[in-house]
C-alpha cells in the first residue's frame, strides 16, 4: 500500500459566472512526484492550478492537502500550509525591485531549505540583477524570478502555469534543467504545460485534459504518443 | 518683508494641508479607494481630542497619546467591518459606502456635540513667536505643525520603501490575486493601511482644531484641500503631495492678502492651472 497522497483533487466542479470550467476533475499526487497537466487552450488547466491554490472555489468536490482539507480556504491560507502558484505570466510586482519579490515570497516565514542565498545559488542571474525593478528583467530572467519568489515560501507543493509560455527552447530548456534541484530539495510538483514534449521529459506521470475533463492519464514512460495525441486534440 | 511673511505662513499651512492629503493618499494607493469621509474622519478625530482634554485635563499635544492609537483602531474596524466588503473591479460601491458614511459622521458629531463652533486650547504655545530676521516672523505652533508634516511625510516614505510593511502595501497595490500567492491575507494589509492613514488623520485633526475653531460641517472642506494637495503634487508621491500643500497653503495665503474673499478660490485656481496644464502633478509616480 502506497503512503497517503499529499494532494487529492477528488472530482471538482469549478466555475466562471455561469461557464462551467472543469467537470469532476480528480488529481493525485504523492510525495516527490512531478505531474505534468497537458492539454490545449482552455481545456481548463490554469483553473485547475488556480482553485488548488484557493484563487477559486469549487462549487462542487474536494479537496485535500497533507490529508486535511483546503477547499475553501482562502489563496493566503493555503500557501501558508505549504501550496504555492507560479501564476502564468509570471506576475511579478511591478514596483518592487527583484530582490524585494523574492522577500515577499519569503514573507510566510515558512521553514525549509530555501532562502535568499539559496535561491540566487539557484538562479545566479537574479543575484547579479537583484537591485533592478522586477519588469526591466528578460521573460526568462522573470519567469526565474516567479519559481524563485514561490520557493521562497519554501513550499512542500510547486503548483507551475506555463512555465515555457512566450520563452525561447533554449531559456525554456535551462530553466527545466533546474527543477531536478527542486524536487531534491523535497518540493513536489505539478507542472501546466502545453508544450508536451517538455512535459513528457519532465514528469512521472502525465494528466490530460480536455474541454474540463481528464481525458486521459498515466504514468509518464507508459502513455503513448498517440493516446496523448487524441487525449489532446480530442479526435 | 510683508510679502515674504505671506508667503511663510502659508508654507507652514500647507504642512496642514499635506496631512490631509497624506492618509487620503495612501489609501487611494494602496487600495484604489478614494475615502470621501476622510475630511469628516479629521473633524472626528478632532472632537475625540476635545473630549480627551477636557475629560483628562491634558494639552492637545498630549492627547495625541491617546487619540493616535484610538483613530488607527477606529481605522482598522472600520476597514475590516465595512470598507473591505466594497472593494471590487467596480470603484463605485467604495465611494458611494464613504459617501454615505460622510453624512453619517456629521449628523452623529452634529447630535453630540451640537453645530457650535469649538476649539482646543493649547495654551501660550498657540501665540508665541520667535523672529526670523528684520521683520519676519515664525509662530512657534505653525513650525511644529510644519516639522511634524515633514515627519509624518519622511515617515511614510520610509515604510513604504524600507520596510516589510511598506513592501506588502506595495505588492498589494500591484496585484491583489499575486499577493495572496505569496501569502498576504489583503484583507488584512488594507486595514492596516487604513490604521496608519486615520492615525495621520488623528494629527492632522488636532493640529487643525488648535489651529482654528472647528464645528462638525467642516469636513467635507479639509477633504477637497486634501484632494487638491495630492493632485497638484502627482498621484503616489508623498513627497509631492507636500509640495502640493504647500503650493495650496501659499496660494490661499497670496490670494486672501489680495481680498479676504479670495483666500479659497485662490487655492482653486491654483488646483484648476495646475489640472489644466500638468494634469499629472508636480511629481507624479503613478503613471497610467
Amino acid at each position: 500500500m502506497p503512503d497517503a497522497p499529499l494532494l487529492e483533487v477528488k472530482a471538482i466542479d469549478a466555475f466562471y459566472g455561469d461557464f462551467q470550467a472543469l467537470f469532476g476533475v480528480s488529481l493525485t499526487v504523492h510525495s516527490g512526484q512531478v505531474i505534468t497537466v497537458i492539454g490545449a487552450n482552455g481545456a481548463g488547466k490554469s483553473t485547475l492550478l488556480k482553485t488548488i491554490a484557493g484563487l477559486m472555489h469549487p462549487h462542487h468536490g474536494e479537496i485535500l492537502f497533507g490529508g486535511s482539507p483546503t477547499t475553501q480556504l482562502p489563496a493566503f491560507e493555503v500557501l501558508h500550509r505549504g501550496v504555492a502558484l507560479v501564476p502564468e505570466g509570471r506576475r511579478l510586482f511591478p514596483s518592487l525591485t527583484v530582490e524585494e519579490n523574492l522577500l515577499i515570497g519569503g514573507q510566510s516565514r515558512r521553514p525549509g531549505p530555501w532562502t535568499l542565498g539559496r535561491v540566487y545559488e539557484l538562479f545566479p542571474v537574479l543575484a547579479e540583477r537583484r537591485e533592478l525593478p522586477a519588469l526591466a528583467l528578460s521573460g526568462g530572467q522573470q519567469q526565474m524570478a516567479a519559481i524563485a519568489r514561490a520557493l521562497m515560501a519554501n513550499p512542500v507543493l510547486l503548483l507551475c502555469d506555463e512555465i515555457s509560455l512566450g520563452l525561447a527552447p533554449v531559456v525554456v530548456r535551462d530553466i527545466y534543467a533546474r527543477m531536478p534541484h527542486i524536487v531534491a530539495e523535497g518540493a513536489s510538483l505539478v507542472i501546466v504545460e502545453q508544450d508536451i514534449m517538455q512535459a513528457l521529459r519532465a514528469a512521472n506521470h502525465v494528466y490530460c485534459l480536455q474541454e474540463g475533463r481528464i481525458a486521459l492519464h498515466g504514468p509518464a514512460g507508459e502513455l503513448t504518443r498517440e493516446a496523448i495525441s487524441a487525449a489532446y486534440f480530442g479526435v | 518683508m510683508h510679502w515674504l511673511n505671506i508667503i511663510l505662513q502659508g508654507v507652514l499651512i500647507g504642512g496642514l494641508y499635506a496631512m490631509f492629503a497624506a492618509g487620503l493618499s495612501l489609501i487611494f494607493g494602496v487600495m484604489r479607494l478614494v475615502n470621501i469621509a476622510h475630511g469628516d474622519l479629521i473633524v472626528l478625530a478632532a472632537y475625540i481630542a476635545l473630549m480627551v482634554t477636557q475629560a483628562l485635563d491634558v494639552s492637545p499635544l498630549t492627547s495625541l497619546l491617546l487619540v493616535v492609537p484610538l483613530m488607527a483602531v477606529i481605522g482598522y474596524t472600520l476597514q475590516r467591518g465595512l470598507l473591505n466588503r466594497t472593494l471590487g473591479d467596480d470603484l463605485l460601491p467604495p465611494l458611494l459606502v464613504t459617501f454615505g458614511l460622510s453624512i453619517i459622521i456629521q449628523n452623529g458629531l452634529l447630535e453630540l456635540f451640537t453645530a457650535d463652533s469649538r476649539k482646543l486650547q493649547a495654551g501660550p504655545i498657540e501665540v508665541q513667536t520667535f523672529q526670523l530676521m528684520q521683520g519676519v516672523w515664525i509662530g512657534i505652533l505653525p513650525l511644529i505643525q510644519f516639522v511634524v508634516a515633514i515627519g509624518i511625510i519622511a515617515g511614510l516614505e520610509t515604510l513604504f520603501y524600507r520596510t516589510a510593511l511598506g513592501r506588502a502595501f506595495r505588492a498589494t497595490s500591484d496585484d491583489q490575486s499575486v499577493a495572496q500567492l505569496v501569502g498576504l491575507d489583503t484583507r488584512h494589509i488594507f486595514a492596516l493601511a487604513m490604521a496608519l492613514s486615520l492615525a495621520v488623520v488623528a494629527i492632522a485633526g488636532v493640529f487643525l482644531a488648535v489651529r482654528a475653531n472647528f464645528d462638525p460641517a467642516i469636513g467635507p472642506a479639509r477633504l477637497i484641500f486634501g484632494f487638491e494637495a495630492v493632485v497638484i503634487g502627482g498621484l503616489g508621491s508623498m513627497w509631492g503631495t507636500l509640495v502640493g500643500g504647500i503650493v495650496l497653503g501659499v496660494a490661499q495665503a497670496i490670494g486672501a492678502q489680495i481680498d479676504p474673499g479670495w483666500q479659497l478660490l485662490a487655492g482653486h485656481l491654483v488646483f484648476l492651472a495646475v489640472l489644466a496644464v500638468r494634469p499629472q502633478g508636480l511629481f507624479p509616480k503613478v503613471s497610467g
